[in-house]
């Protein structure tokens, strides 16, 4: 056998709750060699993430192995019985999950979680294990490597939470390491330094690695080899140079071209001239304490910022920078302590409850989650014609006739009306949350992060789909996002935050050269699809210390 | 592998997949709401009326269920009671429920102030022991059938407001309550329209499982002679008044309890067991 893995013709299926057995593996090959690491990639439902648990021979609840072999180091994990499997789970092959917050024990320190493997393998001493942990915390560039064992889950930031999920893998000297989209829920700044991480420790062991993502871009950075994967079956292998520059099969060039939007073509600002649709003065808001009028913890602070008709706002930043916090400001969820919002040519009352239903209605706001923000007892059609029989009165006719229309506007097939939230996609329920603002006819759309739970080409034709109702609605959005490929495409202007504050603001055009050393931070983080361009990169140290959370 | 085998006792029909235990569970349920409906129409014998020249009767033809202590046919006894437990309870379970949940949903989309003082209130209220405030209330005012209700119904309050202010709590934090709200909607289109829907299921299993406590709660109070008054006897009352016949094994004293057992074991299996809609549509 000449490679560590080798995967053959691998078929797992699911059982259904109406008892229908659905193959979501169609037969599936692949080959690692020692210590190379391949990347799967595809959209969700695609069967990534099955394939590379498959390799630690389990497969989720309701789903069966049904064949093909799954050779990792010369064993069938197939085959093996569920004891057998355990001994080789830790120390064969290893699994660094996509949320590393969900997956630590809060009651128990890191240490102890991270040398739990050599405990249950009984690899070595807990001494040498503790000491081997540390050597792993500064192999993976984690600050206070002897120290930040003793702390807790809680008591480190997320990016530092992932680096010891991949401790916890690595001590038990795994020769395969499968990680799950490590780095998806992460910051651009903070996941920079995770992947460094992960990519020198890889390199340095020798270890062969599965790294499951939907981010072409990150993917380009670690893997060796991309093997691309849709509808459980592998679309097109080849190494990440030749997939990244003469990709051959159609879905793998969608994805490289939904990587890149199209940049927005200069606005044709002719009637809709200059006039201000919303400008909010010195905002602040926050939570906590109250004193002197003012929150003492301040997720906002004294934020000014002007949209205008038929233009979009771009609000960038890292998460917890408050720029959530500023949309739910204007929409009046969480009322301002202070500043003035100014909508349309009169100044609107701080709170929502206190807004006159026109203005309710003429500024909307569409939430990131579409799983929470559609109620999932309801029909599409019932969440879609509450806006219409609640601010238009329509009667039952005419809201059917308009949510069709909608429906159309917002590129979803008619029938799916009667379906119930659960049984659409993600992107389609996006679609639904987004019919569900325009049922309103607003003037403004405050869109929070509407692409971030998206896979990349679902996200790019949500994109394509708000500027094609924008040219014709003439609406305006405010676009929240950490993600600045998404707002360099849709927006005219762009807004970073930083900590509360409006550090800078800027056109798409000057993107190359922001003046805040935090924009430039942020925008020197953001992945490129070239593969030397992780290795190439060089920080400015100082700018890193002072903006970036290790 | 994994799991596999687990639903191998359930069925599907018109969408929505049933355990057989489920069914057979609503089946005797449903054979009891008849009885307690057509009672009047199928009992041989008036309850109040002595046929039998021995008390503690064995089962035999005629007296299909024996006789009770004072020799009256105890399967008309047993029907008529059924009456008196399944629509006491009924009602009573209904009332507190109805108010509970309401209120709960009201608490849990209006918070502040409101939300505070009825869960303090009803807090209270859950403090008392609940055969003790039956036994107080009904001494003061006397039993009869609407007392009854009542009393019964304020004792279950308190824990049918928790429970579906604890679902609402959760689902109030939900985007698409926030999205409601925005639009300016009011709190009774909020909790009819918005919460309601998504914690009705755990409200009905709430619903049955605060039967069967009514049901045996209504037994108890009639048990210790606090509930419907002589001739007339739910199955609680009819297990006292016929304790004496343990000794003898006389029906008269097994078949009300066996009653109460049935429906309330068949209630609860009802509830574990509720249909599930099928998602998969391509089935």
């Amino acid at each position: 056998m000449s490679n560590l893995v080798e995967v053959r013709n691998l078929r797992i299926e699911a059982k259904t709750d109406a008892g229908r057995l659905v193959e979501i593996i169609k037969g599936v090959s692949l080959d690692i060699a020692d210590g190379e690491i391949v990347a799967l990639i595809g959209e969700s439902g695609s069967g990534k993430t099955t394939v590379a648990l498959s390799l630690m021979g389990y497969a989720r609840p309701g789903c069966r192995i049904t064949g093909g072999e799954i050779n990792v180091n010369g064993k069938n994990m197939a085959a093996l019985s569920e004891k057998e499997r355990a001994r080789l789970r830790g120390t064969d092959i290893a699994y660094v999950p996509q949320s590393a917050a969900a997956s630590f024990n809060p009651s128990s320190t890191i240490m102890e979680q991270v040398i739990e493997v050599t405990r249950i393998h009984k690899l070595m001493s807990p001494e040498q294990a503790r000491q081997r942990a540390v050597e792993l915390f500064r192999a993976l560039s984690l600050p206070d490597p002897e120290g930040i064992g003793a702390r807790y889950p809680h008591q480190v930031s997320g990016g530092q939470l992932q680096r010891l999920s991949a401790a916890m893998a690595l001590i038990g000297d795994p020769k395969l390491v499968i990680f799950d989209e490590p780095t998806t829920a992460l910051d651009v700044t903070t996941q920079i330094d995770v992947l460094k991480a992960f990519k020198s420790a890889m390199r340095a062991g020798g270890i062969a690695g599965v790294y499951v993502s939907h981010d072409l871009a990150v993917v380009a950075q670690i893997a060796d080899r991309i093997v691309v994967l849709k509808a459980g079956e592998v679309q097109e292998t080849g190494s990440t140079a030749a997939i990244l520059s003469a990709a051959h099969h159609p879905y793998t060039r969608e994805l490289l071209a939904a990587f890149e939007p199209k940049p927005r073509q200069a606005h044709a600002d002719a009637d809709a001239g200059t006039k201000q649709l919303l400008r909010i003065d010195n905002v602040t808001a926050g939570y906590g304490a109250v004193r002197d009028g003012l929150p003492l913890i301040r997720a906002v602070d004294s934020v000014s910022l002007v949209v205008e008709k038929g233009r979009n706002l771009g609000i960038i930043g890292e998460s917890g920078c408050g720029k959530s916090t500023l949309a739910r400001v204007i929409a009046g969820i969480h009322p301002a302590a202070a500043g003035a919002i100014v909508f349309d040519g009169k100044e609107l009352q701080r709170a929502a409850r206190k807004r006159s239903h026109d203005q309710l209605r003429e500024m909307q706001i569409v939430f990131q989650y579409a799983d929470t923000a559609l109620n999932p007892a309801k029909p599409v059609e019932d969440i879609i014609s509450r806006p219409l029989a609640f601010y238009h009165r329509l009667d039952r006719q005419a809201r059917s006739k308009r949510v069709d229309e909608l429906l159309d506007m917002v590129r979803l097939p008619r029938g799916l009306r009667y379906r119930h939230p659960s049984e659409l996609s993600g992107g389609q329920k996006q679609r639904v949350n987004f019919a569900r603002a325009l049922a309103a006819n607003p003037k403004l759309i405050i869109c929070d992060e509407i692409t971030s739970a998206l896979d990349t080409v679902v996200a790019a034709a949500v994109i394509e789909l708000l500027k094609e109702l924008q040219r014709e609605l003439g609406l305006s959005y405010i676009f929240i996002s950490h993600d600045l490929s998404v707002v360099e495409a849709i927006c005219d202007e762009i807004m970073v935050m930083y900590n509360g504050e409006r550090v800078e603001q800027i056109t798409p055009d000057k993107l190359t050269a922001p003046t805040h050393p935090y924009s430039k931070l942020l925008f020197s983080s953001v992945p490129k699809l070239d593969p030397t361009w992780l290795d190439g990169l060089v920080r400015d140290p100082e700018l890193v210390n002072q903006y970036g959370h290790r | 592998m994994t799991i596999a085998h687990a639903t191998t006792s359930r069925r599907s029909f018109l969408g929505h997949s049933y355990s057989v235990v489920g069914v057979v569970a609503a089946l005797v349920i449903l054979a009891w709401t008849l009885v307690a409906i057509l009672a009047p129409y199928l009992i041989p014998h008036s309850i109040g009326d002595i046929v039998d020249d021995d008390y503690f009767g064995p089962m035999r033809q005629g007296l299909w269920l024996g006789s009770d202590y004072l020799g009256r046919d105890m399967l008309s006894r047993v029907l008529m009671g059924a009456r008196y437990t399944v629509g006491i309870s009924l009602a009573a379970v209904s009332i507190a429920c109805f108010s509970g949940v309401v209120l709960g949903m009201i608490a849990a989309v209006t918070g502040g102030w409101l939300d505070t003082c009825l869960s303090r209130f009803l807090d209270a209220m859950n403090s008392i022991p609940s055969k003790l405030f039956g036994l107080v209330v009904v001494a003061a005012v006397g039993s009869s059938i609407p007392v009854l209700i009542l009393t019964l119904a304020v004792i279950y309050i308190p824990g049918a407001y928790r429970f579906a202010r604890a679902l609402a709590v959760n689902i109030n934090t939900m985007d698409f309550i926030t999205v409601a709200r925005v639009r300016g909607e009011s709190t009774a289109y909020l909790i009819g329209s918005e919460i309601l829907p998504n914690i009705i299921r755990p409200v009905l299993a709430d619903f049955g499982l605060r039967f069967v406590f009514i049901v045996l709660l209504l037994s108890g109070l009639s048990f210790l002679g606090l509930g419907l008054q002589p001739p007339l006897a739910d199955w609680g009352a009819l297990v006292r008044e016929n304790i004496g016949g343990l000794p003898f094994v006389a029906p008269a004293v097994i078949v009300p309890s066996l009653a109460i057992a049935c429906l309330t074991i068949s209630v609860n299996l009802l509830i574990d067991n509720l249909p599930q809609k099928i998602r998969d549509r391509d089935a």
